[in-house]
């Protein structure tokens, strides 16, 4: 990535998990290898048998471990090889989001993308979406907040 | 089975104020198949209290643990040797579990993480209705397996109240119950049980007088 936040955050490089469908976001990252796309290094990708299995719990997990950003990447609408796969995804990306909000992690820092197998560029573009989005919004308040106390710990210490 | 929902993030912390580490504990009963209280769940509640405490800068550690059931004594005696350093349990069964933990660990602190709502059945998935009231004396074999007690918004036991319009309930935006015992009745031809008069419902069987009791010598084991 090109752009780099300034200031407090100079040294903030996100991590971002992808959850990412087998039979289509999975093979778009392959053509997007093979047609020599770049896309961030931030994005670190997670292989799915369908959008479909990606729950809840998992998703709150990878921001829990310290992902500064997740998305879900599954099959267009209507294109899911498990049929409705994809939709019950962005059902549960939406559930999630609700919770991160509550939480104050922050909902926008999940998203769900639907993509073919086909589509190398796009899903190069939508690793620079989510990157420069994650940029943008800074880190997980999580770590932030695990890194601050880990610092008064430090201070903390009699010697 | 017994229908219940999740009480609100903020409720359930204001329930864990001053608590540093709380023992989640799901039931595999009725409230995992209505989706609120099961180990998927429990995750998830746990995972989210343990971000919103640490971001309140008031660290909450869990342990989680998903009983059989909770209103069982021999599984919710399985709890015990995990009580060590707990400062409370955070239940996600229905009423009754939630009781039953707090009886067996009389030394516990316990709260409730769902809102019981009522006996009802999945009409499909992520849509739940209620269709008994536990009146303790069953009127279906009149009423041709359609409860006026729970459907008919006035719990009326001798047809309609006169306000049904459209087959559609006055009270509520509900089929009305005495239009689908009549449509019901007129199918199998049984109208006719319709013209016995029923006489007043014994009460007393109901949720009148504290807790109900069933006893079956029968069954007993000892004594
Ligand atoms: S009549 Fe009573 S026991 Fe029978 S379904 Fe209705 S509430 Fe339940
Ligand atoms: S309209 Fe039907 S269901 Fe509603 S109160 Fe009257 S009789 Fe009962």
């Amino acid at each position: 990535m090109e752009k780099r936040e300034s200031g407090k955050t100079e040294s903030f490089y996100p991590k971002i998990i992808a959850f990412c469908c087998y039979y289509c976001a999975y093979s778009a990252a392959d053509l997007a290898g093979s047609l020599r796309l770049q896309y961030p290094p931030a994005v670190r990708m997670i292989e799915q048998p369908c959008s479909g299995k990606v729950d809840i719990r998992l998703l709150l997990q990878a921001f829990e471990d310290g992902a500064d950003g997740v998305y879900v990447a599954g099959c267009m609408e209507g294109d899911c090889h498990f049929l409705k796969g994809n939709i019950r995804a962005k059902k549960r990306v939406n559930a999630a989001k609700k919770i991160l909000d509550k939480v104050g992690v922050g909902g926008e820092r999940l998203e769900m993308f639907n993509l073919s197998g086909s589509m190398g560029p796009r899903f190069a573009e939508i690793a620079n979406e989510m990157t420069e989005r994650i940029l943008r919004l800074g880190p997980n308040p999580l770590n932030t907040a695990r890194a601050e106390r880990a610092t008064k710990g430090e201070e903390g210490d009699p010697k | 089975m017994i229908v219940a929902e999740a009480k609100t993030l903020e409720e359930i912390l204001e329930s864990l104020q001053g608590m540093s580490k709380v023992l989640v504990v799901g039931c595999g009963g009725c409230v995992s198949v209505c989706l609120a209280g099961g180990e998927k769940e429990t995750g998830i509640l746990a995972s989210t209290l343990r971000m919103k405490r640490e971001l309140m800068g008031d660290p909450l550690e869990t342990v989680e643990e998903t009983l059989t059931r909770q209103c069982d004594p021999e599984y919710v005696q399985q709890l015990a040797k995990k009580l060590e350093g707990i400062d409370c349990i955070l239940s996600l069964a229905c009423g009754v579990g939630v009781q039953f933990l707090a009886e067996q660990f009389p030394q516990t602190w316990v709260v409730p993480a769902l809102n019981t709502l009522f006996a009802g059945a999945t009409m499909e998935h992520g849509l739940w209705e209620e269709r008994c009231g536990l009146c303790g004396e069953c009127v279906l074999a009149r009423t041709g397996g359609v409860c006026p007690v729970i459907r008919c918004a006035k719990s009326l036991l001798n047809g309609p109240c006169g306000g049904s319009q459209n087959g559609k309930c006055e009270v509520k935006p509900n089929e009305c119950a005495w239009q689908l015992i009549y449509n019901r009745m007129s199918e199998l031809g049984r109208v006719e049980l319709l013209l016995e008069v029923a006489g007043a419902k014994d009460w007393s069987k109901s949720r009148d007088g504290g807790p109900r009791k069933m006893v079956r010598e029968d069954v007993k084991i000892d004594g």
